[in-house]
């Protein structure tokens, strides 16, 4: 198939994404593991971890897209399914610490505090990687599957549906505050050692974890793209604007919203899987409902249903948020707040859609100027007052 | 003829107004029915029942000789029952090839949708769906930038691409042009004989100009059934209708 100038352009989208993933598994950990520090185009560890960080929180903005643009199901506890991904893989991190805790015990450091004496049936299998990596998707899908299965079933929709889920994820969020839980309490999962035999500390462990994220930013695109070209996709969309409808079509309504809810909250628990052994904790603050409801911002800011757009909102805004929390760390909600706002009645496509509405904008004032330049011309040529001719012909 | 549809003694209620009332109605597999009725008479609660939206009080709907009284709406549909609204509703963001699409029969399961493609039949009942509306040179726009007379011919398209045995169409000239009224008529008549067809419609023009047998409701019940002479000769539908 021969590919012309007009497709690309008007597959920009996928382009993008694809040099974000580029970006995330090749360039910056190349750049970093294979440059020696005096090369002007070494990349600091920093930066790649705070490249590794914003990637898994691009998978979430696009799995956030997938079933809040597309399926129009507004989610406000991705941050819950996120953070089971993660402490999923927390716990696989915690186990492979071994002997070498604070305690010297074979038992995490926090369960010795509490002076239990032997693992939790449910801590059991974690010392596998595969194991915990198969549970970091399955937990979080399952989760959201029971949950969702109840909330479909009884038609539970719209803002109604995005209330339950904030309680869901608040409701979580005490739960694993208990220290009785048996995840850490408000502590959570912390103090690292490695991943798969590798140090978690080595900059080379680092670079290849940020290499995964970026992989795993591709598949998720992928996966999320292809099921929204499929004819199951137009299924969703027909779904988010006619629900009824749909289901007078013949369609069960609810087997395609549970598809569209699980699917995305596996997305995100494989994003929360990668996020944790690259910031190195995980614990109950994930679960905080503000949290969820800033994953909702980064897609309305990116631009909902483009799944390229809430990527981009999602390194705005975070990006914009490391910067005020520091500069202004009272008040910078406000700042994230005046976004949304900005973004609601200014650009109401997101990003992704402001080239095409600032266009429109722009023709907009174009039109009102030739108007109002119409009017002065037809005043500079109008005859004296008293006399009935109109330069009625004069309009543009 | 045999029976397709068996409505049995159906009673519905809304806080204490009953708006169906032992309602008994059948209907003949291939022919074209027309319900009329004052406004509040049960036209559009009676397609509700049949279509599953509503669930009522007693009374059973029977089709094809199977009880479908409480299966769910997609179930009924699958059956073989299609409705086209009083409000036309079709998919604004989809084209109308899309909206075609969305509604051709075959499996409606999400995994099967998620890797089929279009098979060569459904393009075909596509096409003709196309052709039979007059949409053919529209495909490709998208349905929310048609006239209300082309939604109300794609959403009867809509339905004929699911190969209902029975259509229930629900105010099919509300708000339609005299030449769209015409074009309508033209295409639910083509439609009788291959498929049961019900139309509920106020146009009594209309009505005239297509029905075979007419049935008049009234508060929830039968008020008349025959053809549209015998019903108008009917004195009690004259005072339903008049006021005499």
């Amino acid at each position: 198939m021969k590919v012309t100038r007009t497709d690309i352009l008007r597959h920009w989208d996928i382009g993008l994404v694809g040099a974000l993933c580029a970006t995330a598994a090749f360039i910056v950990p190349v750049l970093n593991a294979g440059t020696a520090l005096t090369n002007p185009l070494h990349v600091s560890d920093f930066f790649v971890t705070l490249v590794g960080k914003l990637t898994c929180y691009s998978i979430v903005a696009v799995a956030m897209d997938f079933v809040w643009g597309y399926a129009g199901i507004l989610s406000l506890c991705h941050g819950l399914f996120f953070a089971l991904g993660g402490y999923a893989m927390g716990m696989y991190l915690m186990r492979s610490i071994g002997a070498e805790g604070m305690y010297r015990s074979a038992l995490p450091d926090f369960m010795v505090f509490l002076d239990w004496k032997q693992l939790p049936w449910y801590w059991m299998g974690f010392d596998s990687f595969g194991f915990a990596m198969v549970m970091a998707l399955v937990v979080p899908g399952v989760v959201a599957y029971v949950f969702g299965f109840f909330a479909f079933r009884s038609r539970i929709n719209g803002v109604y549906f995005s209330i339950v889920t904030q309680a869901v994820v608040y409701a979580a969020m005490l739960l694993f505050f208990r220290n009785a839980t048996g995840f850490g309490g408000n502590n959570g999962l912390t103090d690292f050692k490695r991943i798969l035999g590798f140090p978690l500390r080595e900059p080379s462990t680092r670079a290849a974890l940020c290499a995964a994220s970026g992989v795993g930013l591709g598949v998720a695109y992928t996966i999320c793209k292809a099921v929204v070209a499929s004819r199951a996709g137009r299924v969703l969309t027909a779904v988010r604007d006619a629900q009824t409808k749909v289901r007078f079509c013949g369609y069960d309504v609810v087997s395609y919203q549970l598809f569209a809810w699980t699917l995305s909250a596996v997305l995100c628990g494989l994003a929360g899987a990668l996020y944790v052994p690259q910031v190195g904790i995980i614990n109950p603050s994930e679960m905080q409902p503000s949290n969820s409801v800033e994953i909702a911002i980064w897609v309305a800011v990116g631009g909902r249903a483009t799944l390229a757009g809430p990527i981009l909102g999602a390194l705005l805004v975070n990006g914009a948020k490391s910067w005020l929390t520091v500069a202004f760390p009272t008040i910078w909600l406000y700042f994230l707040g005046a976004l949304f706002v900005f973004v609601t009645l200014v650009l109401p496509g997101g990003l992704l859609r402001a080239p095409a509405r600032l266009a429109a904008l722009r023709r907009l004032v174009a039109r009102g100027a030739e108007m109002l330049r119409g009017v002065a011309a037809r005043r500079s040529t109008s005859p004296a007052p008293g006399s009935v001719a109109v330069g009625k012909g004069q309009r543009p | 003829m045999t029976a397709i549809l068996e409505v049995d003694k159906i009673a519905v209620s809304f806080d204490g107004f009953r708006a169906l009332d032992n309602l008994t109605l059948t209907l003949e597999a291939g022919e074209l029915r027309c319900v009329v009725g004052p406004n509040g008479a049960g036209k559009t609660t009676l397609m509700d029942v049949i279509t599953g939206k509503t669930r009522p009080d007693s009374g059973s709907v029977r089709f094809d000789g199977r009880e479908i009284t409480r299966l769910p709406e997609n179930e009924i549909v699958r059956r073989g029952i299609g409705r086209k609204f009083q409000r036309p509703t079709v998919f604004p963001g989809h084209t109308v090839f899309e909206n075609l699409e969305l509604t051709v029969s075959g499996s409606k399961n999400v995994f099967h949708k998620l890797f089929s493609r279009l098979a060569p039949a459904e393009r075909r009942a596509i096409d003709n769906a196309l052709d039979l509306i007059g949409l053919a040179s529209h495909a490709h726009r998208l349905a929310g930038l048609l006239s209300h007379g082309q939604k109300q011919w794609l959403e009867i398209g809509m339905l004929l691409v699911q190969e209902p045995k029975l259509l229930l169409v629900d105010e099919p000239v509300a708000g339609m042009s005299q030449s769209e009224i015409e074009k309508t008529s033209d295409i639910l008549a083509s439609l009788a004989g291959r498929h049961t067809v019900v139309v509920v419609e106020h146009d009594m023009d209309f009505v005239r100009s297509i029905a075979d047998k007419v049935t008049v409701l009234h508060e929830g019940r039968v008020l008349a059934e025959g053809s549209m002479s015998e019903v108008q000769a009917d004195p009690r539908v004259m005072e339903v209708y008049l006021g005499a």
